[in-house]
Parts: C-alpha cells; sequence; structure tokens
C-alpha cells in the first residue's frame, strides 16, 4: 500500500482506469493540458492523449450533454465538474436527461457517466467555491451519489462509479484533498456503492456523517473520550443509502447527531433523520439532532467558520443527547 | 477545421412556382428518388393528420402538430445513410418513421404508454426531446464520440426558432465546432414559439447568422421545398463526413397550425399568412411540381399511408395496460434497494 494525498489517490484511480477500460475518457474545463485546476488529472493527457483527457469549452451543460451523446458512441465519460457551485448549469442536463435516459429507452441504453467535482469550505476560496449541493443530485432521479472521506475511497468510489453503468456523481472533499494522508490499495481498488464504513466503533453516541465532516466527527469523538464512546459512520453512499448501517449504529447507541455542513433544511441530513424515525423509533433514547451549515449564503472566507459544523457544536450536541 | 462561409441569406429553392419561379432540379436524384420523398412526405402527412383526429377522438394525448413541416423532415432524412444519426425535438416526433419505425411506438408514446420506449440504437434515432434545444448537446457529443472511434456517421440535430434562444442550443452548437463534430444543426424556422413571435426571438437578421460565430457554415433553405431540404442537408453531410465539422441549416416556413392540440394561434397568428400558407403548403406544391415534370404518382401510396396508420393505431390500443413495476424497471441497471419494497406495497402486499 501507498500513502496518498486524496488527491493523488483520484489521480491513481485514473491512471489504472484509463488504463484498463478505453472506452472511458476524462473531459472538463482544464482537465488537460493543466491536469485540472486541482491537478486530479495530472499527467492524463500525456498518457492516454488529448482525446481521452479532454479540455473543453467552457460550458458545464455542455460537458453534461455532450457526455450523453457520448454514452450512445460507446464512451464511459467522466465530466468534471471545476468547483461545486460551477456546476449548477449542468443541473438542467442532468435532470432532464441523464437521469431519465435509460428508462425511457425501456432499459435498452446504458448511460454509465461519472460526474466529479471538489464540494465543501474551509479553504478560504472566493464566493461560490464553497458549496456543498450534493442533496439536488440526491432528490434526482436516476442518479446515484457518493462522497468519500479517505483516500482509499476516493480511489475506490471513483473506481465503482466509473465501472457503474448507471450515471454517478461523486463529491470530493476539496479541504482534505491535500491535507489528507492515508493508505490507499494500489493498482485495482473498487468500493461498492452503497455500503456506509464504519469509521470507529463506540458504544454510546453515534455521529453519521459523510465527506469532509468524518475527519470532524472523529475530532469530536477524541475531544469526548474522557466523556462518552462515540461510533462514527461514514454514509459514503448517499443514494443509494446503506440502511443496515444506519439502523445498526441506532440500534447500538440509541443517540444519534447527524452532521452535514450543507444548509440544514430539507438537507441529506433530515433523510438520514427521517429513515431513524421510521425504522429506528424503539432503539432511541432521545431525539435525533442535526448539526448542520445555515439556511444562508455561504459567506465570505474571513467568517466562514462561524458556518461550518465545529468540533464544539457537535460535541454539544452529543452532550445533549447523553443528559436527555 | 471547417471553412468559415458567411452564411446565406436567401432562400435556397428548387421548386418553382409554375409560373414566375422557374423549377430547378437536384444532381443525381432519379425519378425513383423523387417517388420515394414523395412516399415520406404523404407518411408524414398522414401521420400529422390521423394524429389530430386521434386526439380529438380522446385516443391519444395532448399532441405537437407538424402539419407543413414534412418536407424539411422528409427532404433532410433522405440525405442521410442509415448508419447517421437523428436527434428529433417533439415536433419530428415521427421522424423515425422514416427509419422504419412502426407507428404504433410512436403512437403510444403520445398515449403515454411505456410500450413508446425504443432503443435509440436499433433506428438511429434518439429519444423525441421534450426540453427546448437540451438535445443539441447530445447530438454534438455522439457525433464527436462517433468520430473519436473512427466511424463515418454524422448526427443531425432538429430544433425550432425558440430553441436558437436557449443556452443549450448554443453549448452543443459551439461543442460540436470546437470539436469538429460531424454534425448537422437543423433549424426549422417556423416563426413561431407557441405564441412568441421570431422577431421577439432574435434581432438576428436571419437565424442562419448565428452559425458564423461559431465559425461554421450556414444554408438558409425554402423549408417548404422538399428538394432544396434535401440539397442542402447533403451538402452538409457530405462536409461532416469528410471532416468538415458541423454546419447550420435554417429552413424557414411559416407555423400554418397550432404548436399542440392544446392551443388556439387565432388569438396571436396573422391569419391571413396562415391561409396563404396553407394554400401553398409543402405537400401540394411537391405534388405540382412532379405533375410538371410529367411523373405519375401512385395513388395506393396515400392508401398505403392511411393503412399504415389504422394499423398503428389498432396495435397501440390492443397494447394490454403497462404493469406498474414498470414505474422501477429500468430507472437504474442495479435498482434501488427500496424499489423492491415499494413495488410490493404498491401491489396491496
Amino acid at each position: 500500500m501507498a500513502e496518498l494525498t486524496l488527491l493523488e489517490a483520484i489521480n491513481d484511480c485514473f491512471h489504472v482506469e484509463l488504463g484498463r477500460d478505453p472506452d472511458v475518457m476524462i473531459l472538463g474545463e482544464d482537465v488537460g493540458r493543466a491536469g485540472g485546476v486541482f491537478r486530479a488529472t495530472a499527467g492524463l493527457r500525456d498518457r492516454f492523449g488529448p482525446d481521452r483527457c479532454f479540455d473543453t469549452p467552457l460550458a458545464e451543460a455542455g460537458i453534461m450533454g455532450a457526455a450523453v451523446g457520448l454514452c450512445m458512441a460507446g464512451w464511459r465519460p467522466v465530466c468534471e465538474m471545476q468547483y461545486d457551485a460551477f456546476s449548477y448549469p449542468s443541473l438542467d442536463q442532468l435532470i432532464t436527461h441523464v437521469g431519465r435516459y435509460r428508462w425511457r429507452t425501456g432499459g435498452k441504453m446504458r448511460f454509465p457517466i461519472t460526474v466529479r467535482m471538489p464540494y465543501g469550505g474551509g479553504v478560504r476560496a472566493p464566493e461560490l467555491h464553497d458549496d456543498s449541493p450534493e442533496a439536488y443530485y440526491v432528490h434526482t432521479p436516476g442518479v446515484k451519489v457518493a462522497i468519500p472521506s479517505t483516500p482509499a475511497d476516493a480511489k475506490g468510489l471513483l473506481a465503482a462509479a466509473i465501472r457503474s453503468d448507471d450515471p454517478v456523481v461523486l463529491f470530493e472533499p476539496k479541504l482534505h484533498y491535500r491535507t489528507m494522508r492515508g493508505e490507499v490499495p494500489e493498482g485495482e481498488h473498487v468500493v461498492e456503492l452503497g455500503k456506509a464504513r464504519l469509521a470507529r466503533e463506540g458504544t454510546d453516541v453515534s455521529l453519521i456523517a459523510y465527506g469532509s465532516m468524518v475527519l470532524l466527527c472523529e475530532q469530536v469523538a477524541d475531544e469526548l473520550a474522557g466523556e462518552c464512546s462515540c461510533e462514527v459512520l461514514d454514509v459514503r453512499t448517499l443514494k443509494p443509502l446503506d440502511e443496515d448501517a444506519l439502523l445498526a449504529t441506532a440500534a447500538k447507541t440509541g443517540r444519534v447527531v447527524v452532521v452535514q455542513e450543507a444548509p440544514r433544511t430539507a438537507g441529506y441530513g433530515a433523510e438520514l433523520v427521517a429513515v431513524l424515525a421510521e425504522k429506528a423509533m424503539l432503539d432511541l433514547r432521545g431525539p435525533v439532532l442535526r448539526v448542520t451549515g445555515y439556511d444562508v449564503p455561504y459567506p465570505y472566507w474571513q467568517i466562514e467558520d462561524a458556518y461550518m459544523p465545529s468540533v464544539q457544536r457537535v460535541a454539544n450536541a452529543a452532550r445533549k443527547l447523553l443528559e436527555y | 477545421m471547417a471553412q468559415v462561409l458567411p452564411a446565406e441569406r436567401d432562400l435556397r429553392r428548387v421548386i418553382g412556382d409554375g409560373d414566375a419561379v422557374p423549377d430547378g432540379e437536384v444532381d443525381g436524384l432519379t425519378e425513383q428518388d423523387l417517388l420515394e420523398l414523395y412516399r415520406s412526405l404523404v407518411l408524414l402527412r398522414t401521420y400529422d393528420e390521423r394524429s389530430v383526429v386521434y386526439h380529438r377522438q380522446g385516443r391519444i394525448g395532448t399532441y405537437a402538430i407538424f402539419w407543413n413541416h414534412e418536407a424539411m423532415q422528409a427532404g433532410s432524412v433522405y440525405a442521410l445513410e442509415d448508419e447517421d444519426w437523428i436527434f428529433p425535438s417533439y415536433r419530428e416526433s415521427a421522424i423515425a418513421l422514416l427509419r422504419g419505425m412502426p407507428a404504433s411506438v410512436i403512437l403510444q408514446w403520445w398515449r403515454g404508454h411505456p410500450s413508446g420506449w425504443w432503443n435509440p440504437a436499433d433506428y438511429n434515432v434518439a429519444a423525441i426531446c421534450v426540453p427546448i434545444a437540451t438535445h443539441v448537446p447530445h447530438a454534438a457529443g455522439l457525433a464527436w464520440g462517433k468520430k473519436l472511434r473512427g466511424e463515418s456517421a454524422v448526427a443531425i440535430a432538429y430544433f425550432g426558432d425558440g430553441a436558437t434562444s436557449e443556452g443549450a442550443f448554443h453549448e452543443g452548437a459551439n461543442f460540436a465546432a470546437v470539436t469538429g463534430a460531424p454534425l448537422v444543426l437543423f433549424c426549422n424556422n417556423n416563426q413561431w414559439a407557441i405564441s412568441t413571435p421570431i422577431t421577439a426571438q432574435t434581432r438576428a437578421k436571419a437565424l442562419v447568422d448565428k452559425a458564423v460565430g461559431y465559425g461554421i457554415p450556414g444554408i438558409r433553405v425554402d423549408g417548404g421545398d422538399v428538394l432544396a431540404v434535401y440539397e442542402a442537408t447533403r451538402e452538409a453531410v457530405a462536409r461532416a463526413r469528410t471532416g468538415g465539422g458541423p454546419t447550420m441549416i435554417e429552413a424557414v416556413t411559416y407555423r400554418a397550425a397550432p404548436h399542440a392540440t392544446a392551443d388556439d394561434p387565432s388569438a396571436y397568428i396573422d391569419l391571413a399568412r396562415v391561409e396563404e400558407e396553407t394554400r401553398n403548403e409543402c405537400v401540394g406544391r411537391y405534388e405540382r411540381y412532379l405533375e410538371r415534370l410529367g411523373i405519375a404518382v401512385d395513388p395506393q401510396i396515400k392508401v398505403k399511408a392511411q393503412e399504415t396508420m389504422r394499423r398503428g393505431i389498432a396495435e397501440a390500443e390492443a397494447e394490454p395496460p403497462a404493469d406498474m413495476s414498470l414505474v422501477f424497471d429500468h430507472a437504474h441497471v442495479e435498482p434501488l434497494p427500496s424499489f423492491e419494497s415499494e413495488l410490493r406495497e404498491l401491489r396491496g402486499g
């Protein structure tokens, strides 16, 4: 196993998957010559040629729309959206076509599109480089959504997305692109979609999160180590959700805090809470609490820390449940 | 890269008016070709007129009428090879008839029945695009993807005048131009987007002028002249197939029928102009052209088209009701785990 950053793991995955399947191609803004603004696709244009790591015009809906046609021509396109908030023009294509097309061919045609983008805040970036738009995507029928929180999962979930015959959207926690290192299996490495990961075992409170909030929850577990034992569940795949893993941790601890960086209302955390309300009520010793971003535009970076869920806010929610 | 040509302003015509404008001809078209084009026109016209009747009889749902658009569809498709891909908008809903699709499939689509599904690869005809212009990037992607694979197929995307105001049109056209995709951008300019006239849609003198901005050639053609449409498309297809990239065709006509069965244009349209267009509609124009050439048309062509529709609606209506499992089937290759229990609940289990 190699010790890689999250970004290096993504790049490694591309080298493996493009080498393995000649139908896989990457398209996006600045993915070729520059290797992506974060260098996630560095070296691929040189190795696989400009057609398989293609610098597109600056047109996100065009990228997603062209990918639909590329699928019809037998390709497995991987679309990079340069930033979370820049992906919104492509939602039109995702909602009206990508998520529907297979269904309306009676299952006769497949659309193995992967969409990936850096998401989330905390990186002192300009406006609209910090969003957590996963709920819009999860809500789109016909589309699967995953968010890795470790380098190994960044590689394995991307490989699963590329190999999936269904459209899959991946959000990558840009906060941890270069700051997180971890052991990553060499060569082919696939993490099955739809399986959560128990990031830390515990007995008293379950902290449930995905993406960059998983590390935060592990920090909370450390912070509370003298007071209680926290279990941390990394959801990993938002759709399809691993309900068994969610219900298992709720049954084990009886106390659940759901953490999401995105704005609160109708966020993905609300879906987790709803599943717990439907299926885990008798296991719960208190209400399921949410710690989330606020229902506000993501703030300028000098005050962004006030928006982000913090160790303190999550720890306080856990304490509240312990006292319930 | 495509040579940049100034977009044409004048409408290309082949069919004269039997009076001041003389008839022309298209190189290489035999009498058999001319009759084949006539068969296509009659089939589309019959489909359209029967569909309006079926709608009134409550046998199909809301229907987008394409009366007097047949020349654009028949002429352009005749310039394609079978390997070439067609990306229709709802105005071209029956265009796959020209590729041998049974009428019942298209009727079922308008009846909202899942047997109106088809595999685009069976006919090289993409699904009917209901939103405006969002299929233009698909056509660009397919054409580009075929080119990357070294295949010779060309794509054609049909859209209306209103679609040229959409971002998706722009992104698709630009994508195709940049990638040198073998694509024909076929604009059927019928001068109305439901109730919005072309003058409220654009300040461009001609829609085809937009081609200049993409660095691609543009052709402007009389959309009621099936031969002019054929010739223009043949030229664009040949350029695309030999590496010359996309071409934009603006076929100009006038919408002589309502936008759809749910529309009443008397509130906004120029009725005198509609009357004039109706008198000069594209199928009759072509019939008179053939007559002037002395080419006799077999009355069986119309009879057969009527039979095709009778059989189509009978087959559609004979289809058993769709099973409710089709709500879930095919939404994913790997279905969501929730589907199983949801279907069970739906079945009352």
